[in-house]
């Protein structure tokens, strides 16, 4: 029954509209290996259905490929069920709207963009299945898997597959340093950061460092590599400062903590830092006001600081304070771009109230560096859809100064940011924010995470993974001459290219 | 018509007590085994083995671990997460700490050391049963889960808590291509598969089903229920550790004590339970289900051209997933292995059924 199916001789009219048919044989060219094999396949089910002569039809529509020719890839990892949702939703909000933005306004130097969701529900497992299904993709640029677990299970299938991993917040510490993971990307700080930040607040307030010798910190943290990553760093300060460190655990998804906050009852820490998301930030502030812990004396990460974590608790929320990742909430010049070019059309992702709020700013953002990444390696390999390898280049090479901030309507929302092969982070630095009751307000500057500290932890523990995984580092000294030789004359025309396109 | 045993008479015991006693099985066996292993390694992709074929036959092997323990002895276990959770950090712990070791011989060790973790947990199996015994096996996921979150030797010290895993190495060979691992993963299968065919059908098999009918009269009849139990315990923990270490070392390359929590234990049951207890092709099938399917709902809708939301799909998945169990469960609640079973029954009489 499938013989005549692949027979080709046959010339009929193709639609241009990717009918189900058709779709079905590209999804079955996803598992099976050769055209030839998912014809047969997909012939044979088409005459199953609709007797042979359908299947010399469904046969020729099978030359179109799925995403149009010339389209550059952005893969969307997002959970918009389960227990993570209520943060999961905006932040895959606020990506995709970026990505539509960039669309309306001509694509990237006139390469539009396509994408894909697919829904991990923060498990790891199901993370690996859409990486497996969408990195089959022509020009693939990137992924975010926004999980940490999920981003260590990428981190040893991204070389062998020449696809930059872009963890904007989070990931593994160590991969800031790019001779030893060329292929992350843990943009604008990570939880090392996080943790150094908020240690160096609360010796300000205690009036310098040292003076924390003494007093007790809690960490709260949600029970997997997300929550464990800061601990290393702690440790460290505790041992140079002297403060005591207690590390209390919360197991996934988070809404059991009364264990918790009975240690927390007992001790009676200066301060608690909350290392949470989910559902398990806005249970971990219940849990704070049935035991009577002052919310002020609260930090939560930038994960835990977001209007999903304080709005289900109400007032007793106000007084909490949480860590910015540089931006916070409220509406920049880009933001009333995507108001106006998309949900005044009735085009935008999420509800209208949703735009400007701090998890959604951070999705657009992100979007944004992998759409930077892509603009910068186009600088190089020409304004054409770009495979993962090439788009590395970009990332490796990002810079986002102040005037490239402006253009792209976002000063004030963050700082500059830069990379280079060694730095892989580009920035690190965040300040303070509180929940005022009705919203989160800066109560700090800028604070810039200690790399005295730091740069010696991510050495060593670069060195470690390099050991382990049986790899060799590579040497960044060259790509570091040649960049600064390059950047010389280049920086003229790129200021031309990039541009945005404004009608 | 064409599947009937007409005229095929046994001459010889070995010929009766062979494995597929009808010639038409034997050759469909030899066709899927040599489909399996020639023809799918040419036309299958990279996202249909690391997403589809791997984890379906890593988690078939620890299925029928669990059902050489639920299926053939009769003891309801929770816990078949937490010995695959022993089986992949021992292997990397194997692997990490002595990197001479060949791969298979991991796999082989941390099988053992899972068996010995099963031996210790399956103890309380001589005092309780039945749905005690089931909550006394939780005590194994529970007490696993909180050693390798707490215990920082077994992750190497990691500082997230999260382990990977270096490449494997077997006979100065690494593995890396997708089909490489497929086919190791098939072949680990194959001779799993086979092992546990002729342990069931044999004296030891004849024990647990045995104490599993009526453990009294097993006794009874001169079966010492201490040495069946426990050796039910240790083979069917020895299959999850191997299904473990497969499961860390080749589907996730990475993973944290999350991996292997409650949720993955009670797959696991739901498997045989849709499968068929007490059958290691139901094993298969009800891996296929639990893993394939929800894959491919999740993708349907997609493929025949509905647009919806991400959000929208997933909550069908769960839907359309959910309401498939409850169908199969009514219409036949000895599992997927019993339709088979009855299907192959009516196919003799076709096309004349009497």
């Amino acid at each position: 029954m499938a013989v005549p199916a692949l027979r080709s001789t046959e010339k009929r009219r193709t639609k241009k509209t990717l009918d189900p048919y058709s779709r079905m044989e590209t999804q079955m060219a996803t598992l099976l290996k050769s055209r030839f094999a998912a014809m047969a396949v997909a012939g044979f089910a088409a005459a199953a259905t609709l007797g042979l002569p359908a299947t010399a039809d469904a046969q020729q529509k099978a030359a179109a490929p799925a995403a149009g020719k010339g389209e550059q890839f952005v893969p969307v990892l997002v959970y918009r069920t389960g227990a993570y949702a209520p943060n999961g939703t905006p932040w895959a909000n606020g990506f995709v709207d970026y990505l539509k933005l960039v669309n309306a306004q001509g694509g990237i130097n006139g390469v539009k963009l396509t994408w894909e969701e697919c829904e991990t529900g923060y498990a790891t497992d199901r993370g690996v299945e859409c990486y497996e299904r969408l990195k089959t993709k022509p020009f693939v640029s990137g992924f975010q898997p926004l999980s940490t677990g999920i981003t260590f299970a990428l981190t040893d299938k991204a070389p062998t597959d020449k696809i930059p991993l872009i963890t904007a917040g989070y990931g593994r510490s160590e991969s800031v340093e790019g001779e030893a993971f060329p292929w992350n990307f843990p943009l604008m700080g990570t939880y090392w950061d996080a943790a150094d930040v908020l240690v160096q607040h609360v010796g300000k307030l205690n009036g310098g460092t040292d003076k924390l010798k003494g007093k007790k910190i809690a960490l709260v943290y949600h029970d997997s590599p997300f929550g464990k990553e800061p601990i290393a760093l702690l440790q460290e300060r505790a041992k140079l400062h002297g403060f005591e460190l207690l590390t209390i655990p919360v197991t996934h998804p988070g809404v059991e903590q009364k264990a918790a906050w009975l240690q927390i009852r007992q001790n009676r820490p200066d301060y608690v830092f909350l290392w949470g998301w989910g559902v398990m930030n806005s249970t971990a502030l219940r849990e704070a006001v049935a035991t009577g812990y002052p919310r002020d004396k609260m930090y939560g990460v930038w994960w835990a600081a977001a209007e999903p974590d304080v709005l289900p608790v109400g007032a007793d929320a106000k007084g909490y304070n949480g860590l910015a990742l540089q931006h916070g909430a409220g509406r920049a010049k880009v933001h009333n771009d995507i108001l106006a070019t998309l949900h005044a059309k009735g085009q935008g992702t999420g509800p209208q109230e949703e735009v400007g709020t701090v998890l959604y700013t951070r999705g657009m953002i992100s979007a944004m560096l992998q759409i930077e990444g892509i603009r910068q390696a186009q600088l190089r390999y020409g304004n054409k859809p770009l495979t993962g390898e090439q788009v590395r280049y970009g990332l490796e090479n990002l810079n986002l100064d102040a005037k490239r901030l402006e253009a792209l309507g976002l000063s004030g929302v963050m700082k500059p940011l830069a990379t280079n092969c060694r730095d892989h982070a580009g920035a690190r630095s965040a300040r303070i924010q509180q929940w005022d009751g009705t919203k989160w307000v800066f109560t700090s500057d800028f604070y810039e995470a200690d790399n005295q500290i730091i740069k010696p932890m991510i050495k060593a523990a670069a060195q470690r993974y390099v050991a382990d995984k049986k790899l060799t580092m590579r040497s960044c000294a060259d790509e570091i001459a040649a960049a600064a030789k390059a950047s010389a004359p280049a920086a003229a025309p790129a200021a031309v290219k990039t541009a945005p396109a404004k009608k | 018509m064409l599947y009937r045993e007409n005229g095929q008479f046994k001459i010889s015991y070995s010929e009766d007590q062979q494995i597929l006693p009808i010639v038409q099985d034997r050759w469909f066996m030899l066709a899927l085994l040599a489909f399996a292993f020639l023809v799918m390694p040419a036309i299958g992709t990279d996202y249909l083995f690391l997403s589809l074929v791997i984890p379906f036959l890593i988690l078939a092997i620890a299925a029928i671990g669990l059902n050489i323990l639920v299926g053939y002895c009769g003891q309801i276990s929770l816990g078949t997460a937490a010995f695959m959770a022993v089986g992949a950090y021992a292997a990397y712990n194997f692997v990490i700490r002595v990197p001479s070791l060949n791969f298979l011989v991991v796999l082989i060790l941390s099988g053992g050391i899972a068996a010995l973790v099963g031996i210790l947990f399956g103890i309380p199996s001589l005092r309780i049963k039945g749905l005690y015994l089931a909550v006394a096996t939780l005590a194994a996921q529970f007490f696993v889960d909180w050693m390798f979150a707490r215990v920082k030797w077994f992750t190497n010290y990691s500082s997230s808590g999260s382990v990977s895993t270096p490449p494997i190495e077997m006979f100065g060979w690494s593995m890396e291509s997708p089909v490489q691992k497929y086919l190791f993963v098939l072949t680990v299968a194959v001779v799993m598969t086979l092992a546990a065919k002729n342990l069931v059908r044999g004296h030891i098999g004849r024990s647990w089903m045995a104490i599993r009918d009526m453990d009294v009269a097993a006794e009874v009849i001169g079966i010492r229920p201490l040495y069946a139990k426990l050796s039910a315990f240790a083979v069917s923990s020895f299959y999850a550790g191997v299904a473990g270490a497969l499961w860390g070392f080749i589907r996730l390359g990475a993973w944290e004590p999350l991996a292997f929590n409650v949720n993955l234990s009670l797959n696991l049951l739901f498997m045989i339970i849709i499968g068929g207890m007490g059958s290691l092709l139901g094993s298969y099938f009800g891996a296929a289900f639990i893993v394939i399917l929800p894959i491919l709902l999740n993708q349907v809708p997609g493929a025949i051209g509905i647009e919806m939301s991400t959000a929208f799909a997933s909550h069908l998945e769960a839907m359309i997933f959910g309401s498939l169990i409850i169908f199969f469960l009514i219409v036949e609640p000895h599992g997927l292995a019993r339709l088979w079973a009855i299907g192959k029954e009516k196919l003799r009489l076709w096309p004349f059924p009497h």
